[in-house]
């Protein structure tokens, strides 16, 4: 992917924090303080589609809003484009473009083509060139025939779409895409999937959050995870995947399985990471483990019998690595 | 500035439509009006004449007028937040001010259907007569107060931008906005310490254009202060805009969360 990089860095964060004030109690407010971003830096060659990746809370949301200008940064710096985004705001302003995921910001009792209507005035797009630009948008994104229906009843796939349309209506050269294809289903999201990959083909210069692993893995040039508001790895998802490759993951399922269980499989010498993730009636235990270490007798010697199903050992992948990464922060 | 203009005219209509598709919205504009005027007719009807009772509905249309905008500069920044439109709409390289005076002028174009309703329920409930006395200026007038009303919407609706509360205290001038700029009963019966704000209102100079040119007088200095008004409502409310934009991206408060 990457013959097609430039060497230009079009976005750059360099040290960038984030605080917000936040109160408690109703009779004695307690103010408190609360640091999303702590410290972030990194880089976005011309042309890159680079990953964010985060859990909730992590800051990805906030280091976003910071670069698309509607925060200001606490401390530190960030340029789009070569120019400061708090300083040369509506410079920067004109030149990206942002799509936020989840069902809301957009006007509701509207119909989506006016909705595109209001933001290519609000982007200043050529009045002769807007209702065929508006049209080749609607194309792309699948909601041709569907335009004059107000966004109220759109699902929430339709509703992804039309902000895509709306991020694009400029054809700014740089695109901020927060968590775009959460909650569509899979079809739909393999669709915004390929829309997103044309995006870079297209040279445009993409940043890009998700919690879908496979998705950073298949669409990202490079990928920061993100953990605590600190960027805790950077690479490509081969280097980050590199990074617990030489362990292996074993993988037991188990019929309800207690905390403090959970706490001792984590003490066992050699163990990197354990996770629990909730399948219906049972619960899937990963746990990924140094090379050198074969655990499984002692992952199971922690366990009651009979609660044990099914027992497997595999290599790690890139969502090995960022569990690894995120719960190690 | 043709750019500008652009933008005021789309979010304008697309205000207008917004509106129109909402069941509260257009039930609260066409029954708002026909109640303030019934009020403001029992109350008189005993103790004035025809000219009187012309009076004081022209006052009950501005009241609804004024309720119309305050209605539209509240609800436009809380809509907007909730909705999540807010952030979009204030990080788009047209400044947030612009398509915010077409909103606003949105809300006291839709007023104007009170004064037509106020007028229309006096001839046919209560035999006022409507008979104006300066048609063109009459004509002259209605705009001029539609601007300054709207302009003085956007000098509120800009605290909403910064202060997610602040609809609370912008619904409590309902009713002293009333009082204060005449509406109901002349200016010169209340406290003298009143009339500078009285002089600085919109509805003030609004009203007083449009009575004289309906009951006879010369509205022209009326207009002519309701477009000075404008100016200086503009004038505040790019001030305002622009710093609590600033202030609102830094202590965050454009999102609800």
């Amino acid at each position: 992917m990457s013959h097609r990089l430039g060497r230009v860095n079009v976005v750059e964060a360099v040290d960038l924090r984030r605080t917000y004030k936040t109160t408690t109690g109703a009779i004695r407010r307690k103010s408190h303080e609360i640091e999303a971003v702590r410290g972030v830096s990194f880089a976005i060659r011309e042309g890159e589609l680079f990953g964010l990746l985060g859990p909730n809370g992590a800051g990805k949301t906030t280091t976003i809003k910071m670069l698309i200008t509607l925060l200001i940064p606490t401390s530190g710096s960030a340029r789009v484009l070569g120019r400061d985004v708090v300083k040369d705001a509506r410079w920067v302003r004109e030149r990206i473009g942002y799509v936020f995921g989840g069902e809301r910001g957009l006007y509701e009792r509207l119909s989506a083509l006016d909705n595109l209507r209001y933001f290519a005035e609000l982007y200043a797009v050529d009045p002769r060139r807007q209702r065929a630009r508006i049209d080749e948008l609607l194309d792309l994104v699948g909601l041709k025939g569907r335009e004059q229906e107000r966004v109220e009843g759109y699902s929430r796939g339709m509703r992804q779409r039309l902000h895509i349309a709306r991020g694009l209506l400029h054809d700014p050269p740089v695109l901020f895409l927060d968590e775009p294809t959460i909650g569509v289903d899979p079809v739909g999201a393999r669709e915004l999937r390929a829309t997103i990959a044309s995006l870079t083909a297209a040279g445009k210069t993409v940043l890009l959050t998700t919690h879908y692993m496979f998705e950073a893995d298949s669409l990202c040039d490079r990928i920061a995870v993100i953990a605590n508001g600190e960027i805790v790895a950077q690479g490509t998802p081969t280097e980050l995947k590199a990074g617990v490759a030489d362990g292996s993951v074993v993988e037991v399922e188990v019929f309800g399985v207690e905390e403090r269980i959970v706490e001792r499989v984590r003490e066992l010498a050699g163990v990197r990471a354990v996770t629990v993730e909730d399948r219906e009636q049972k619960q899937l235990l990963i746990v990924q483990t140094a090379p050198g270490f074969e655990l499984t007798h002692a992952i199971l010697s922690q366990l009651d019998a009979d609660s044990v199903g099914r027992v497997s050992s595999r290599e790690p992948t890139l969502e090995d690595a960022y569990v690894a990464l995120v719960t190690a922060a | 500035m043709l750019r500008a203009l652009r933008v005021i005219r789309i979010s304008w209509v697309l205000q207008l439509k917004t509106m129109a598709r909402s069941g509260f919205d257009v039930l609260t504009a066409i029954i708002t009006p026909i109640t303030y005027a019934s009020i403001a007719f029992f109350l008189y009807r005993r103790g004035g004449g025809p000219q009187t009772l012309l009076w004081v509905s022209l006052g009950a249309a501005f009241m609804g007028l004024w309720a119309s905008t305050l209605w539209g500069a509240g609800n436009t920044i809380q809509r907007q937040r909730s909705q999540q439109t807010l952030e979009f709409a204030i990080a788009a390289p047209t400044p947030f001010l612009v398509s915010l005076i077409g909103t606003s002028l949105a809300s006291s174009t839709v007023g104007l259907y009170s004064l037509v309703a106020t007028l229309a329920w006096g001839r046919l409930l209560f035999d006022v007569p409507l008979e104006l006395a300066h048609p063109i200026l009459f004509a002259l007038s209605l705009p001029a107060a539609v601007l300054s009303l709207g302009l003085l919407g956007i000098v509120m609706a800009a605290t909403l931008i910064l202060y997610r509360y602040a609809w609370a205290l912008a619904n409590m001038l309902e009713y002293p906005i009333w009082l204060a700029a005449g509406l109901l009963a002349p200016i010169a019966l209340l406290p003298g310490w009143v009339h500078p704000i009285s002089y600085a209102l919109a509805p003030t100079w609004g009203a007083k254009a449009v009575r004289e040119s309906v009951l006879g007088g010369s509205p022209l200095a009326a207009i002519g202060m309701c477009l000075g008004l404008a100016a200086v409502y503009l004038a505040i409310g790019f001030f305002l805009v622009r710093n609590f934009e600033r202030l609102a991206r830094q202590r965050a408060t454009l999102a609800l969360s």
